[in-house]
């Protein structure tokens, strides 16, 4: 069921494996971020990423989830 | 005479002094029973008392790891047969603990369980009057088992149970659901988490009493464990023959174990506890209920988390959030993650 | 924001359920005629139910349950394969929890665990890869399962362990895809789907096009989905929009996680590690073409199949499955579970017949464990 959570990733842990910090909610796993890595590994620590199976699978766009919330919120309006 | 051995071996099970050694040194010393015989004698004011009916039970206790944030499974071994006595209304008196200790067991981590064992019963007011050990083979054991029955006293009038709930009961926690199973599926390592949880391990025998005494209507209680708050309340469902509604947004839950939930595809309504009970009382009493749990530490977060219907009988459904309904239903098994 | 409390608003979800309600009124959508939306993942699945969307929803809407539970479609062949593979002695079998208590012709992992196979629980195949590396007189097997949001940590896992020269560590590779099952339930001519909720996790892998041909070619509209229940909605009323205005085109609702090209390190690990299977065998739905991957033979080193010479690597192939069911049937929306002869009678979470009770987010399960179904079953 590809069960995927939003993490944030707060620290590189092991550069030259690509490993790093993910925290939810409190809880703190090490994650795989090869498939979300740029040049700077650095640059990640802060970022939101959807993490699967102990890898972060992709990052999460927070200008895209705000766009789908306004979406939403205009069907609450056009309901007012 | 003191015992030198820094691990557990079959000469500890043998019979011989080794083993009068271990008992005498580990146990009985920490424990102090009121006798030396093979069997307690026991006796309480609260026998005397017609109508006064003796509560007895019995639970085995075996977890991985054998300590971990909040506990041991020391704790463990007290506060589940302290419960099991204090939800129906029985007041604990008196243990028995039988050890059965896997050769080459750490005895410096075996004194630190008898020590939590002899601590929780103090704080529960229970005495442990009788014990066994056991020593097994490596192999043949998982580091330590406990075994504890409990001997307690129901006063006069006092008849809690399932029976007893009515349509319309409000059903209450005493606190944040599931921080014992999340803790332990943390502390086990195999699955690499991190969290900075303890167990919700606690002896309810005072909560018990208070809640007593601020709702003299209270239905029935029942402690969470094995199976969490949604096997509890199958059982009493079923039992009473009425239906339980809970509402989700009203669920105590830790964020963190909330985590560890969406992280692992766990439901946390049947994550373990051994320090939760849930208990129904008429509605009416429920505020006064609430307002005593909180007075006490394993009260704090009390809350009322739904209610009682006169049909289907045994069902158990969660509203959720935006007015939608679910069934709770009992496991089939173990709850196993679902991750792929 | 946290990305995921802000999408269960119930004040959201009650405007979406509204507008639904309106969409599906304009287009004459009712219960004597419904509008049939599959959800192709599991885990939408679960959401419907774990939210009680179903419930909530205009009764011209009907969700049909889609095939996307690997667990569920996983045949019974593929599980003897799996115990087989346990349990060689100094094997170390390890699996992510789903899969445990799936029934093989002779026993589930969860029995061959307790009749004394290693078999270990893992949340990650970084986890077994780091089981391997501690564990070097035993062959650590990582069970290998899931869709393409799950294929590429076992590729990724299977390219370190080529980086660090392990030889102990190997995958069992059941890795399906989804455009092709979606293309043989569209080739179904009893299909009724009208539309699709598309799989999220999958897309941010493989990206929006590869659903291209559901618009094109069959006409159909698709939108990619998040899990939380608003996004479930808007989806769901995303879709009805479309079939409102006549269109038919694929969409993404869950933008913040799906790049419309998906995510090309991910590709490119699946592409080296991985081929297409001529075919392989779906639980309910047979044989599907180039629905599988295996590993290629330059990390044949690390394919269990190989390396154990069980399954499609001894060219053996179908085990039959289990007469009177109808799964197929359910996830081509053709029955209703509780419409299938076998529902609560043959078939239930203990002693479950076909794919679809098997794990939670089945179609048949879900029905029994959350909606309460099984009254009308008894």
């Amino acid at each position: 069921m590809c069960l995927g959570i939003p993490g944030r990733i707060t620290a590189i842990t092991d550069a030259a494996r690509l490993m790093a910090m993910a925290e939810v909610s409190g809880v703190r796993r090490e994650v795989n971020v090869a498939c979300v890595a740029g040049h700077d590994l650095e640059a990640l620590v802060g970022q939101w990423a959807l993490i699967h199976v102990g890898f972060a699978m992709s990052l999460i766009d927070a200008d895209e989830a705000q766009e789908t919330l306004d979406q939403m919120a205009l069907s609450r309006e056009s309901l007012a | 005479m003191a015992l030198r051995d820094t691990h557990v071996t079959m000469a500890h099970g043998g019979g011989g002094r080794a083993m009068r050694d271990l008992i005498d040194d580990v146990f009985t010393s920490v424990f102090q029973p009121p006798d030396t015989e093979d069997q307690a004698r026991l006796m309480d004011e609260a026998l005397r008392e017609p109508g006064a009916r003796l509560a007895f039970t019995t639970d085995s206790f075996v977890v991985t790891p054998l300590e971990f944030p909040g506990g041991d499974i020391g704790t463990l071994a007290v506060c589940g047969t302290v419960n099991d006595l204090a939800v129906g209304g029985a007041r604990p008196l008196w243990l028995s603990a039988a050890f059965i200790i896997e050769e080459g067991c750490e005895i410096a981590l075996l004194r630190r369980i008898v020590a939590s064992v002899a601590a929780e019963a103090a704080q529960a007011g229970v005495r442990i009057v009788t014990g066994d050990t056991k020593v097994v083979e490596r192999g043949k054991g998982d580091g330590l088992f406990i075994t504890t029955a409990g001997v307690g006293v129901i006063p006069p009038g006092l008849d809690l149970g399932a029976r007893h709930i009515r349509p319309g009961d409000a059903v209450i926690v005493n606190g944040v659901l599931g921080d014992h199973g999340a803790t332990i599926l943390a502390a086990r390592g195999d699955l690499a988490l991190s969290v900075d949880l303890a167990s919700d391990c606690a002896g309810l025998g005072h909560l018990m009493q208070a809640a007593l005494a601020a709702a003299p209507g209270l239905r029935a209680a029942r402690d969470c464990t094995r199976g969490g708050l949604a096997s509890a309340l199958n059982e009493m469902a079923a039992e009473a023959g009425l239906a339980v509604e809970l509402d989700e947004t009203r669920l105590p839950l830790r964020p963190e174990v909330a985590g560890v939930c969406e992280i692992l595809g766990l439901d946390p309504l049947y994550l373990a506890n051994e320090g939760r009970l849930v208990l129904f009382c008429p509605p009416d009493q429920a505020e006064a209920l609430v307002a005593a749990l909180r007075r006490l530490p394993e009260g704090q977060g009390a809350c009322v988390i739904g209610q009682t219907l006169p049909a289907p009988a045994g069902r158990v459904t969660l509203r959720t959030a935006f007015g939608g309904a679910r069934l709770v239903d009992m496991l089939i098994g173990e709850q196993l993650p679902r991750i792929c | 924001m946290k990305f995921a409390s802000e999408f269960r608003d119930p004040v959201a979800a009650r405007a979406l359920l509204s507008a639904i309600a309106r969409k599906a009124d304009a287009i004459g959508a009712a219960r004597a005629r419904p509008v049939h939306i599959m959800e192709i993942c599991g885990g939408h699945t679960h959401s419907i139910f774990r939210y009680g969307l179903d419930r909530l929803i205009h009764e011209g809407v009907e969700f049909v349950h889609g095939p996307g539970c690997p667990v569920c479609v996983l045949p019974m062949a593929r599980v003897d394969e799996c115990v087989e593979i346990a349990e060689r002695p100094g094997v170390i079998f390890t699996t992510f929890g789903d899969a445990m208590r799936v029934p093989g012709h002779r026993k589930s992992l969860l029995q061959a665990k307790s009749g004394g196979a290693d078999i270990l629980m893992v949340y990650s195949p970084l986890d077994a890869l780091e089981l391997a590396r501690r564990s070097p007189g035993r062959e650590v097997v990582f069970f290998g399962l899931g869709f393409e949001t799950t294929t590429p940590s076992t590729a990724l896992s299977i390219q370190q362990a080529a980086r660090e020269g392990l030889t102990n560590f190997s995958v069992f590779c059941n890795h399906i895809t989804v455009p092709e099952p979606i293309k043989a339930l569209l080739d179904d001519p009893d299909m009724v789907l009208d539309g699709f909720i598309g799989p999220g996790h999958v897309s941010m892998v493989i990206g929006t096009h590869p659903y291209d041909f559901i618009a094109r070619d069959y006409g159909k509209p698709i939108v990619v989905a998040g899990f939380e229940p608003t996004d479930l909605l808007q989806s769901v009323l995303m879709v009805l929009t479309q079939i409102a205005e006549g269109r038919a085109a694929v969409e993404n609702q869950y933008a913040r996680v799906v790049p419309e090209y998906g995510n090309s390190v991910s590709l490119a690990a699946i592409a080296d590690v991985y081929e297409r299977r001529p075919s392989f065998e779906w639980r309910g739905l047979g044989e599907i073409d180039a629905s599988g991957l295996r590993i290629r033979a330059k990390y044949a080193a690390f394919d269990a199949e190989e390396k154990f010479g069980i399954g499609y690597a001894t060219g053996r192939r179908s085990v039959p499955e289990i007469e009177g069911c109808a799964c197929g049937a359910v996830m081509t929306g053709k029955l209703k579970p509780t419409q299938c002869p076998q529902f609560g009678k043959g078939c239930t979470p203990d002693m479950p017949l076909g794919a679809l009770m098997v794990s939670s987010e089945g179609a048949c399960a879900a029905y029994w464990q959350y909606a309460g179904a099984r009254e009308t079953a008894a």
